[in-house]
Formats: C-alpha cells, structure tokens, sequence
C-alpha cells in the first residue's frame, strides 16, 4: 500500500471539509473493497476521511412505509434489523449473503453502492425496489445513479449519506455466487411494486440492469414459469473465466425464476 | 505522518504511534508481538487473521489499526484464562482434533466464538454456512464443525 495521510471526521461537514481539503482524497466506510484495492496498488488516494465516526452515518430506521438506512451500516446489521427483516425481508436476505461473516461485519451499504462493483448485490435491490440515493446535497433515483462499471452519478467529494427503500408488496432475491468471492455471479432482485414489476439483474453485465420483458411477463402472471421462458439475449453481457456470455444469459432465466418463488414464499 | 492510536487489546490499553497504512494484523503482530493472529493470503479470503473488533469477528488483513481507535480488540492470545486454562472452544478443537497443521485454527476459534455469541446452540448447517470466510487446507472441515457443536455446547452449560 502507498502512503496516505488519515483523518476521521466526526460531522458530515467536518468530512466534506476534509476531503476538499486533500489533493487527492477518498471517503473511507468499511474499506472491505478500497483496502483491498489499496493493498494491490490499484488505488493510491493521498487522504483517507475515515467516516466510521459520524453518528448520524448509522442506524436503520422508518418513514412511514420507506426503509431508511444509513451510509454506515454494516450488511450485518442491516441483514438482522428489525425494520429492515419487516417491511423487506428480501433485502435483509440480501445483506445477510454478501461476502463472509467478517466482511459484512465491516462492509457498509453506502459504500457497496458508491463503488458499484459490477458483481456487488444492493444495486440489484436499489433498482429493483425503486430506491431512492441520498447524498448530503441531492436525492437521486437509484434508476440514475449507477451509470457504468464501477462508475455511478456522484460527483467529486459529494457524500451518500442514506438510501430509501420504499416497501414493495412483495420481494425475492436470489443469486448464483461465484464460490470463492461470494460475488454474484448473476443476482436477480424481483420487486411487485403498486408501480408494476421490477426486474433488476446484477453480476451479468457492466452493470445493474433491468429485464422489460420479464416484468411484462410478471405483470401478467407473478409466477416463476412466467419468467424462466424469457430469452435474454447474451450480447451485453460479460465474459470471463468464471462464466460465458451465454451461461449467465441462461442463468438469468433461473435465478429470476428462483428469485420469483422465494418473493412468493415471503408473503 | 504517524497517527497516534489508542485502543484496548485483550482487555489491555495500548497506545501508539502507527503509519496510517499500518494494517490491524501488521500491528496486532509487528507491535504488539501477538503473533498468534495469522496472515494466509493476505487477500481477505482465508480468514487466519480473524479477530474481533468490539466484539465483531473481522479480517485483520483488510482493517487499518487507525480503524480501531478506542476500540476492544480481542485476539488468540486473549481467549484462554489468565491461568492459561483454555476456553471452551478451544478445548473442544483439541478434544475433537478440529485442527492438523494450526494455521486456521486461531481465526476459526475466534469465528466460532462470534458465532455462538449470536446463536449459543447452532446447527451443524448453520456452523458450516458461518465457516464460509474462515479457510482450511488439512481437516477437510468435519471435526472443526464437530468442535464447534461440542464448544458451544460446553459454554451453555
């Protein structure tokens, strides 16, 4: 790892201020994927603005039927929080499978979503359930925030401080985890919304995406079968030594089926 | 520029200077000569270098010590009795031979103790799930989650 100067900030402005105030800084949350980036020289940031100290960065909490959850909670707490396994409990779920034990006990929500990772499991949720991104100037429809690989509509120094959920009727997630990373594979987040069917895929593509055809077909009829005879065509998806283009195109199918019969098992 | 760093590690308070890109693990070991918490891969997979932080099992390999400002670090060394009589679990690992070489076993304890402090009576299903971040290359895993069964077995009565 390079050297970098480390500051803790106690206020979001305190941490704004820090970060202006760098030549080339970066927020520190749990540091599960930065750290690790840091440590292979892919990353080299001059400051780290530690933001574990910021109290209003933690906690879960409700607005009316919206599940708000704070930049710093850690997927285990938001996979064993009361509001969070109530009003959602496939997201709980969600939080519960990413990585291992001791990463979602350091791992937080703001900064999984922040970083984007093509394979990481909330951008499934956020665009699946319609989330809403707040940041300490702005709110961004989460349909708008993840823009690309590991690219998303944050501006230099700007803060995610809390992501909204509103509650759907009913919700499944279900992924197919490369086995040694715990990343997806493929993930499908299938959210029933007074809105219609959401359809939210990760893990197969740059980035998250969603499947129109498969929500129409939801729409009509909210039953695995309705989703395992869609095609989805491989050509924008990604190719690797974990997986073909075609296999996770196929994989799609299956997991939205899977993810369809855990939402109807929930409610 | 070092950073002083002040924190309690097993139940003792330390205070130190360290480079922020000081590692928990390269403190825990390098500083502090608690060489008991090991570096496998070094990548954040292999769970040797599992510690808890106030608590809360994580890989020391993937946390700055500055990410333990005033916080309660227990390691290996801060599981037995002062007298050196071992913890339950650790009894169990040795009783079941839930260990050949040892080079887990220190994060697979400390794994295990984060996993009974939540579920005191855990399934052999629930053990092997809780494992998934804590890697062994002899045992093939059986007789650790037989230990793990009859550890906490053992802490409940």
């Amino acid at each position: 790892m390079y050297e970098f100067q480390y500051q803790r900030a106690t206020t979001i402005g305190d941490a704004l201020d820090r970060l202006s105030g760098s030549a080339d800084g970066r927020y520190l949350a749990g540091g599960q994927t930065l750290l690790a980036a840091m440590k292979l020289r892919l990353a080299a940031p001059s400051d780290l603005v530690d933001l574990a100290a910021i109290p209003e960065l933690h906690g879960v909490c409700m607005d009316g039927d919206t599940v708000v959850i704070s930049a710093m909670t850690t997927h285990a707490a938001v996979a064993t929080s009361p509001e969070v396994q109530r009003a959602i409990p496939a997201l709980a779920g969600l939080a519960a499978g990413i990585g291992d034990r001791m990463v979602r006990n350091m791992g937080t929500i703001g900064g999984s979503i922040a970083n984007n990772d093509p394979a990481a499991d909330y951008p499934a949720a956020a665009v699946g359930l319609g989330a809403t991104i707040v940041t300490h100037q702005r709110r961004i429809a989460a349909a708008d925030f993840f823009t690309g690989m590991y690219e998303t509509a944050l501006q230099p120094g700007e803060l995610l401080t809390s992501v909204w959920f509103p509650t759907p009727r009913r919700a499944g997630y279900a992924k197919f985890p490369n086995p040694a990373s715990r990343y997806a594979l493929v993930g499908v987040f299938v959210a029933q919304t007074a809105a219609g069917v959401r359809v939210a895929v990760t893990g197969a593509g740059p980035s998250v995406f969603r499947v129109p055809a498969m929500e129409a077909a939801l729409d009509a009829a909210f039953t695995p079968e309705a989703v395992r005879g869609v095609h989805v065509p491989a050509d924008e998806l990604n190719s690797d030594m974990h997986a073909s283009a075609d296999y996770r195109a196929h994989l799609i199918g299956v997991m939205a089926g899977c993810a369809v019969e855990a939402a109807l098992e929930k409610t | 520029m070092p950073v002083d760093l002040t924190l309690k590690v097993n139940g003792r308070e330390v205070t130190a200077a360290v480079e922020p890109r000081t590692l928990l693990v390269n403190f825990l070991r390098d500083e502090l000569r608690l060489t008991g918490t090991h570096i496998g891969c070094d990548t954040a997979q292999c769970g040797a270098c599992t510690v808890h932080l106030d608590g809360r099992a994580v890989k020391a390999c993937n946390v700055l010590a500055l990410q333990a400002q005033g916080a309660e670090v227990l390691t290996i060394e801060g599981v037995a009795a002062a007298d050196g009589t071992l913890h339950p679990m650790q009894a169990a690992f040795r009783d079941h031979h839930g260990l050949q070489c040892g080079y887990c076993t220190p994060g697979m304890v400390l794994s295990a103790l984060d996993l009974v402090a939540r579920h005191p009576e855990p399934t052999r299903e629930q053990i092997r799930e809780e494992l998934d971040g804590n890697l062994c290359r002899c045992t093939g895993y059986h007789n650790i989650v037989t230990a793990i069964e009859a550890g906490a077995k053992t802490m409940r009565s």
